[in-house]
C-alpha cells in the first residue's frame, strides 16, 4: 500500500472530525482510539482516495494533520494510464516510414502485455484525408487520435509539443513511441518534460515484461528501452518505472513494417484541442534538388575511407547502375569531403536497413556497425583480413578492392 | 541582448567506466574535452555578440573539473560563467538535468529569462538531443532545434534562423525569448586569443549547487529522475559468414560476390 500524501499525528489529533467535513474527497474517517483523546476517536486517511488537496490541513484547528514528503518521485494514479500509442508523423499528407515501423512494434507490445491494451495513432495536422487514418489502421492502430487545425499545417515544435500533451493528459497512455526524425527527437523530447516523465532516446529493441520495481516491490508490466551509447561501445537497458507514460524514440529502419490489413477495423477520433499560437512561423523550405535518401534503398554499394579518393566513387556508381541501387558511404568519406553527409551511414549518419549491403574499404568502426544492424545481407570487400566489417559480412572478400571492383563490374556487364 | 550558452564535457574517449552500484557513468578519471556540438553554439552567441552586442553567459553542468570548458569559453569571449555541480546533481537523467539547468540559468540571470539560450544539438556521450527541448519547457519559452544560421532581424528582438530537417532547411522567423539547439554546419568556432586565455585564468566562476539554484531536492540527481539505467552489457556480436582470401587473385574474389548475389536473386 502507498503511503497516504498526509500525516495524522495521534498526539495531537482531538477527534473532532473537522477534517472528516473538510475534506472533499471523502478520504477521511474517524476511527475509535479510546484513551487516545477526550473523544476517544482519531482521524484516519485512505491514501486511495486522498488527492493531496490539503484541505484537512486548513481545516485541522490543532495542527494535527501535515504533509508527508513523497519518497518516490512518480506520476500520481499510474494505474490510470493504459494503451500503447505511437506519434504517426505526417507532412502534408504524407506518413513518415517509421510510424508504421513503430505500429508494428506496438502490435508486439500489446501482444506482450495480453491485457486487452489498445495501440493508438496520435496523427496531427491540417486537412487530413481518411486515406491517411485508414493506412494507420490497416498498420495496426485500433483507434486513430486525430487533430486537424490550421495552425498544425506544418510542423511548428511548440504546437505539436501543446496539442500531444494535452492528449497524453486526456487520455493517459501508458506507453508513447516516436520516430526519432528530426521533428520526433525535437518536440518529444520537449513533451516528455511538459507531461513529467522519462524519455529514451534512439531504441534498438523495446519489449514488455513483467518486472520488480525496486522502489516499491511492486511487480509490474515494464517497457525495456534498450539503446546504444557512447558510440554503440556500451547498450543499456533504461526503464521508467514510477512515471507514466514510459516514452521511447526509435530511428527510422530499427524496426521492421509489417504488412498492411486492409480489413483491419478501427476507430477514429476527432479531438478538438484549443491549441497554442504557433511561436514560430515558417517562411519557407528549400530542399536540395539532389538530396537523395539512402534509407529508402534496397540496395545500397558504400564506399570508405580505403577508397582514397572522391574520383574513386565513380566505380561505385557504376557498380550501383548495375544492381539498380544507391551509392551511400561511411564517415570518414564525408570527413575527407568525397561525399556529402546525405550519403553517410551510421550513427552519426543514417541508419539503414537494405536487403543488400556491398561496401568497399569500410573497416567497420562499431558506429558504423550500428548504423547497418538492419541490413539482410552484408558484403564487404577490404584489405585487413582483421577488419571487424568481416565479423558482420554474410560474404568477406580480402583483397585490394581497386583490383576486385573492376572485375566485378566486368563480370555483372557480362 | 542576454544569451546563455549551456555546454556539457564529454569523456574524449569510448572507454568509459559504469559504477556497477548505481548503474551510472562514473566520469572521474577519464580524460575530457568540451562536448563539440557545443563549441558551435558558443561560436554562435560570440558571433552575435560581435555583431550585435550581447551578454554572453556560459553555464555547465557537471562534476568540478568541468571548470575547464568554462574557462576556456571564457577565453574565447564569454562574459562570465557558472558552475552547476553538487553530489546532488549525480546521476541525473534529461529530465532532471533539464530542471536543474534551467533553474541555474534562471539563477545566473538574476531570475529573469535570458533572450536567447544556446545548446549543441546534442551531446556526444548521450546523444538524446533531450536537454535543450526539455529545459525550453522549463523555461516556458519557443523551441526551435536543429538551427544552422541565426539573422537578427531589424534589430527588435526577432530572428530568422535556417534549420536543417528531413525534408529540407526550413527558414523560420520568431521572437525572442528562444532556446535554441545549433548544429555544426553553423559556423567554425574560434581560437582563444591569448589576452582571452590570461583574463580567463583569472576569472571567477561561480559554483551553483542544489541550494543556491532553489531547486527541489526531489526533482534533482538520481532522485529526481524518471528513467533507471537497468543493465548495461556488451553489444551483440553478429558472427560473420563465408571469407574469400582474394588477395592476389582480385578475379575469385568478384566471382564470389557475383555467385553470391546471383544466389541471392539480387542480379538485375
Amino acid at each position: 500500500m502507498a503511503d497516504a500524501p498526509v500525516f495524522i499525528d495521534p498526539a495531537k489529533c482531538k477527534g473532532c472530525a473537522k477534517c472528516v467535513k473538510g475534506c472533499g474527497f471523502g478520504a477521511l474517517k474517524m476511527v475509535d482510539a479510546p484513551g487516545a483523546n477526550k473523544a476517544g476517536k482519531l482521524a484516519e486517511v485512505d491514501p486511495a482516495a486522498c488527492k493531496a488537496c490539503s484541505a484537512c490541513i486548513k481545516a485541522c484547528p490543532f495542527k494535527a494533520i501535515s504533509e508527508v514528503k513523497q519518497e518516490i518521485y512518480g506520476t500520481a494514479g499510474i494505474e490510470n494510464y493504459r494503451n500503447i500509442w505511437v506519434f504517426a508523423e505526417q507532412s502534408h499528407g504524407k506518413v513518415a516510414e517509421v510510424a508504421f515501423e513503430l505500429l508494428a512494434k506496438a502490435l508486439e507490445l500489446k501482444a506482450q502485455r495480453g491485457d486487452g491494451a489498445q495501440v493508438a495513432a496520435v496523427l496531427l495536422g491540417h486537412g487530413l484525408t481518411p486515406e491517411i487514418e485508414q493506412s494507420l489502421i490497416a498498420a495496426g492502430a485500433d483507434v486513430v487520435y486525430k487533430v486537424d487545425d490550421p495552425a498544425l499545417e506544418d510542423y511548428e515544435a511548440n504546437v505539436y509539443v501543446d496539442a500531444v500533451s494535452q492528449l497524453v493528459e486526456k487520455h493517459k497512455p501508458e506507453i508513447i513511441l516516436a520516430g526519432a526524425t528530426a521533428v520526433g527527437r525535437a518536440f518529444f523530447a520537449r513533451v516528455a518534460v511538459k507531461v513529467r516523465t522519462g524519455l529514451t532516446a534512439d531504441c534498438t529493441m523495446l519489449k514488455v515484461e513483467e518486472t520488480k520495481n525496486k522502489d516499491t516491490g511492486a511487480m509490474q508490466m515494464l517497457l525495456h528501452q534498450t539503446r546504444p551509447a557512447f558510440g554503440g561501445n556500451i547498450m543499456a537497458t533504461i526503464m521508467t518505472p514510477n512515471h507514466r507514460p514510459q516514452m521511447a524514440t526509435v530511428r527510422p529502419k530499427v524496426f521492421k513494417k509489417a504488412p498492411h490489413d486492409p480489413s483491419r477495423k478501427g476507430q477514429v477520433l476527432l479531438e478538438a484541442l484549443k491549441l497554442i499560437a504557433p511561436q514560430t512561423k515558417l517562411l519557407k523550405t528549400v530542399r536540395d534538388p539532389d538530396a537523395i535518401d539512402i534509407a529508402a534503398h534496397d540496395i545500397l554499394i558504400s564506399g570508405g575511407r580505403g577508397l582514397k579518393s572522391a574520383d574513386n566513387f565513380k566505380l561505385l556508381f557504376r557498380l550501383a547502375e548495375l544492381l539498380g541501387g544507391e551509392v551511400s558511404c561511411s564517415r570518414a568519406c564525408v570527413d575527407a569531403g568525397w561525399a556529402p553527409v546525405s550519403r553517410q551511414v551510421g550513427q552519426t549518419g543514417k541508419t539503414v536497413a537494405p536487403k543488400l549491403y556491398l561496401c568497399f574499404g569500410i573497416s567497420g568502426a562499431i558506429q558504423h556497425l550500428e548504423g547497418i544492424r538492419g541490413a539482410d545481407t552484408i558484403i564487404a570487400v577490404n584489405s585487413d583480413p582483421n577488419a571487424p566489417i568481416f565479423g558482420v559480412a554474410d560474404l568477406g572478400i580480402v583483397g585490394d578492392l581497386f583490383e576486385i571492383l573492376p572485375a566485378l563490374v566486368k563480370e555483372l556487364e557480362k | 541582448m542576454r544569451i546563455v550558452v549551456c555546454i556539457k564535457q564529454v569523456p574524449d574517449t569510448t572507454n568509459v567506466r559504469i559504477n556497477p552500484k548505481t548503474n551510472t557513468l562514473m566520469r572521474e578519471g577519464v580524460e575530457s574535452i568540451v562536448n563539440p556540438f557545443d563549441e558551435y553554439a558558443l561560436e554562435e552567441a560570440l558571433r552575435l555578440k560581435d555583431e550585435a552586442g550581447a551578454h554572453v553567459t556560459v553555464v555547465s553542468m557537471g562534476p568540478p573539473q568541468a571548470m575547464a570548458v568554462l574557462r576556456e569559453a571564457l577565453a574565447r569571449g564569454a562574459d562570465d560563467a557558472f558552475l552547476v555541480s553538487s553530489r546532488a546533481f549525480g546521476g541525473a537523467d534529461t529530465l532532471a538535468t533539464s530542471y536543474t539547468l534551467a533553474m541555474a540559468i534562471k539563477k545566473a540571470c538574476d531570475g529573469k529569462t535570458p533572450d536567447l539560450v544556446l545548446f549543441g544539438k546534442q551531446a556526444i556521450d548521450g546523444d538524446t538531443a533531450q536537454v535543450g527541448p526539455g529545459v525550453s519547457e522549463f523555461l516556458g519559452v519557443p523551441l526551435v532545434t536543429y538551427v544552422k544560421q541565426i539573422s537578427l532581424k531589424d534589430g527588435n528582438g526577432n530572428f530568422v534562423v535556417t534549420t536543417v530537417m528531413d525534408d529540407g532547411e526550413h527558414v523560420i522567423e520568431g521572437n525572442f525569448p528562444a532556446v535554441m539547439t545549433v548544429l555544426k554546419e553553423a559556423s567554425t568556432p574560434r581560437f582563444a586569443p591569448l589576452s582571452g586565455a590570461m583574463r580567463a585564468a583569472k576569472a571567477e566562476i561561480s559554483v551553483l549547487d542544489e541550494k543556491a539554484i532553489s531547486a527541489d531536492p526531489i526533482r534533482i540527481g538520481l532522485k529526481g529522475s524518471p528513467t533507471k539505467v537497468v543493465t548495461i552489457f556488451p553489444p551483440p556480436v553478429k558472427g560473420g559468414g563465408e571469407k574469400v582470401d582474394a588477395r592476389g587473385d582480385a578475379a575469385a574474389g568478384a566471382k564470389a560476390i557475383a555467385k553470391f548475389l546471383a544466389e541471392k536473386g539480387l542480379v538485375k
